[in-house]
C-alpha cells in the first residue's frame, strides 16, 4: 500500500473504524455473511418450503457425481452447455477486440468517436439484447433471414443456436475487452516501436515482438474475466433461445437457478453452486499459469 | 487539480505509437470503409429496434422486411405507457429510475468513506479489511445469489425496492478503485486543513471528495449502469407485475406479447434511451473506469 497518510496524526482510534462502519455492515451481511451460509447450506437437505433442514454431510455434492441420480443428469448437462459457450465465444471475444484496439490506437481523427460507438451495445442491458436479438434471428420474421432470404433455423436448431448466442455475446460485450487493450497499448513505450522500425521490423513484425509481449499481463486479465463472464451466460439464453433447443442451451447458472429458487432445494443448488466456483477458479488458475511470461519484458521488470 | 489532469489524459487520446496516420491513399479508403461498415454493424440493430418500434405489427413482421417504417404509428408506446394498460411500464421505468438512483448514491457514499480509511487512515485492521475485501473480487457473484435470497426474506425486503439498492452496493470494485485515487491525492492539502482545525470528516467532505469529482463521476456511472441493467436478481426476487424494474418486466413482456414485435422492441427501446443518453454525456468516465479495470489487474 503506497498511500502517505498524513504526518500530524489527529483522530481518535476509533475514527477510521466509523468511516469503514456503513460499508462493513452491507459487505458483511451480503457479502461475507452469505459465503459462509452458500457452504452451510449445501450441507443440509435446505429445502425452503420445508421445515426440518437435516443434516446430510457432503451427499449434496457427492449426487453431483452419481451418475445414476437426476442431479447428476441436469447439472452435468448445464456444465456441458456452459463449457460448450464458454470455449466458443473466449477466442472471438480475445481476438476481435485486440484487432480493433491496435486499429483504434492509429492516430485518426474521429478514433474517440468509433471507440465509444464499439462500446455502446455493452451499456444496454442483457434484457433488451436479448429481446432485440430474438426478434433479429427470428427464422420466419426476423431481418437477417429476410434481407438475405437464407432460412437458417438461427434459434431452434444447432449448431445455429450456438453461433446465435456466440454471435450476439461478441456484438455486446466486445467494446469492453477493446477499452482494457486500448489503455494496454497505451502503456507500451514508444521508443520499442521506434527501435523495431530502425532494426526494419514490419507491422506485423512490430505487432509480434512488441504488441503481444507488451500486452501479455493484460491479456492475461482479458482472458480471464471474459472466460468468468462466459461462464456466467444465463440472460442470452434465458430470453432468446430459452435453454432450447431441447436442453442443449440450458446452461450450468440455469439449472442451477432452476434448482435454488425455483424449486427451491437450496441445498442441492448450493452445492451446484460451489462445485461450479471451484471449477472456474481451476480455470482462471491454469489459464494464468499457461499464459504466464517466462521472460519479462525488460521494460517492465 | 494537477490530479485531475493526470487521470484526463488517460482518457483523452493520449498519442499512440503503432502505425503511422493511414499512408497511401487507398490504404486510408479501405481503412475508412472498413471502419464504418463495422460501426454500422454495431449500431444498426439499434436502430433497427427503434424503426420495428414506430411500424404496425403486420408491416414488422412483414417478409421481405420494410427498412423505413411505412406507415409511423407510435401505437406500441402508447400500448406500453397509458396509465392503467395490461404492463405498467411507466412504473417499470420509474422502479428501475429509483433503485438505480438509490443504488447509486448507497455505494458512492459506502465505498467513498470506507475507501477514505483504507487509503489515508491508518488503524490496525486496515490490511485485513484490504485483502478481505479483494478476496471477494474473486468469488463469482452466482454464489451469493441463494444466501442473499434467504436473508432477503428474512428481512422481509422480497418485492420491495430494497432488495435492488443494498445488497449489491458493498461491492469491492468501488472501494478499490476509489482507494486508488484517495491515495494518489497529495498529503500537503491534508496537513494545511489539519492545521486549520479541520477534522477527519471536514477533511474528507471539504478536501478529499472535492479533489475527487472524476472518480467519483465514475463510480456514480458505473453503479447506476449496472443496476439499470440487472436481470438475474430482480427476476427472481421481485414478483409483483407493478413492482418490476425494466429487464424483469421486459422479460414478462416478451412472454405474453410474442407476436406483438413493436411492443416488444419499444419495450426495449424505453429500457435503452436513459443508459444510451447517459452513457453520450459520461462515455469519458465509463470509458475511463473500465480501461482502469484492466491495468490493476
Amino acid at each position: 500500500m503506497a498511500s502517505s497518510p498524513p504526518r500530524i496524526r489527529r483522530y481518535a482510534p476509533w475514527t477510521p473504524y466509523a468511516f469503514m462502519a456503513p460499508f462493513l455492515l452491507i459487505f458483511l451481511t451480503f457479502v461475507g455473511f452469505p459465503a459462509v451460509m452458500g457452504l452451510w447450506i449445501s450441507l443440509h437437505d435446505w429445502d425452503y418450503m420445508l421445515e426440518a433442514k437435516p443434516f446430510v454431510g457432503f451427499d449434496n455434492y457427492l449426487v453431483l457425481f452419481d451418475s445414476s441420480s437426476a442431479a447428476f443428469e441436469m447439472f452435468w448437462n448445464g456444465m456441458r452447455a456452459t463449457g460448450i459457450f464458454t470455449v466458443a465465444s473466449v477466442p472471438f471475444l480475445v481476438a476481435i477486440p485486440l484487432a480493433l484496439a491496435v486499429l483504434l490506437n492509429r492516430r485518426f481523427k474521429g478514433r474517440t468517436f468509433f471507440r465509444a460507438v464499439f462500446f455502446m451495445p455493452y451499456v444496454l442491458g442483457v434484457a433488451v439484447v436479448g429481446l432485440l436479438f430474438r426478434f433479429i434471428l427470428d427464422p420466419n420474421i426476423g431481418i437477417v433471414n429476410g434481407l438475405t432470404g437464407w432460412s437458417i433455423p438461427w434459434i431452434t436448431a444447432q449448431p445455429w443456436a450456438w453461433i446465435s448466442l456466440v454471435a450476439m455475446t461478441v456484438w455486446w460485450t466486445l467494446g469492453f475487452n477493446t477499452v482494457i487493450y486500448i489503455a494496454g497499448l497505451q502503456d507500451i513505450p514508444t521508443e520499442l516501436y521506434d527501435a523495431a522500425k530502425v532494426d526494419g521490423a514490419s507491422a506485423w513484425q512490430q505487432f509480434r515482438h512488441v504488441t503481444l509481449p507488451g500486452m501479455r499481463m493484460v491479456m492475461i486479465f482479458v482472458v480471464t474475466i471474459t472466460v468468468l463472464a462466459s461462464a456466467n451466460m444465463f440472460g442470452q439464453a434465458d430470453l432468446v433461445t430459452n435453454g432450447g433447443p431441447g436442453d442443449s442451451t440450458r446452461t450450468a447458472l440455469m439449472v442451477f437457478l432452476d434448482e435454488g429458487l425455483g424449486a427451491f432445494r437450496m441445498g442441492s443448488a448450493a452445492a451446484m453452486s460451489y462445485l461450479l466456483a471451484v471449477v472456474l477458479g481451476l480455470v482462471s488458475i491454469i489459464n494464468v499459469l499457461a499464459m504466464r511470461e517466462r521472460r519479462r519484458p525488460k521494460w517492465r521488470s | 487539480m494537477a490530479l485531475l489532469t493526470r487521470t484526463e489524459q488517460h482518457t483523452s487520446a493520449a498519442p499512440s505509437q503503432p502505425g503511422q496516420p493511414p499512408g497511401s491513399l487507398v490504404r486510408s479508403a479501405v481503412f475508412w470503409i472498413f471502419l464504418l461498415v463495422l460501426a454500422l454493424v454495431f449500431v444498426g440493430p439499434i436502430v433497427w429496434m427503434f424503426l420495428t418500434s414506430i411500424k404496425t405489427n403486420p408491416e414488422a413482421t412483414s417478409i421481405p422486411p420494410t427498412i423505413l417504417p411505412d406507415n409511423v404509428t407510435f401505437g406500441a408506446y402508447e400500448d406500453l405507457l397509458h396509465v392503467g394498460g395490461s404492463y405498467p411500464v411507466l412504473r417499470w421505468f420509474l422502479n428501475s429510475l429509483v433503485a438505480a438512483t438509490l443504488h447509486m448514491l448507497l455505494v458512492l457514499t459506502v465505498a467513498s468513506t470506507a475507501a477514505y480509511a483504507l487509503a489515508r487512515l491508518e488503524f490496525k485492521l486496515r490490511g485485513l479489511f484490504f485483502v478481505v475485501i479483494i478476496s471477494t473480487l474473486f468469488v463469482p457473484g452466482f454464489v451469493f445469489l441463494l444466501p442473499n435470497y434467504i436473508i432477503i426474506d428474512r428481512l422481509g425486503w422480497l418485492d420491495t425496492i430494497w432488495a435492488l439498492v443494498v445488497p449489491g452496493a458493498a461491492g469491492a470494485f468501488g472501494v478499490f478503485f476509489l482507494r486508488q485515487f484517495f491515495a494518489m491525492l497529495p498529503g500537503e492539502l491534508e496537513e494545511a486543513a489539519l492545521i486549520d482545525g479541520a477534522n477527519q470528516w471536514q477533511i474528507f467532505t471539504r478536501v478529499v471528495l472535492p479533489n475527487s469529482k472524476p472518480a467519483l463521476a465514475t463510480l456514480a456511472v458505473l453503479s447506476f449502469l449496472s443496476n439499470w441493467n440487472d436481470f438475474i436478481w430482480p427476476i427472481y426476487v421481485l414478483f409483483s407485475p407493478e413492482r418490476l424494474t425494466l429487464p424483469a418486466g421486459l422479460r414478462l413482456l416478451q412472454g405474453a406479447y410474442t407476436t406483438d414485435y413493436p411492443v416488444m422492441m419499444a419495450g426495449a427501446f424505453i429500457a435503452s434511451v436513459p443508459v444510451l443518453i447517459l452513457f453520450l454525456f459520461t462515455q469519458r468516465y465509463v470509458i475511463e473506469g473500465v480501461s482502469r479495470s484492466g491495468l490493476k489487474g
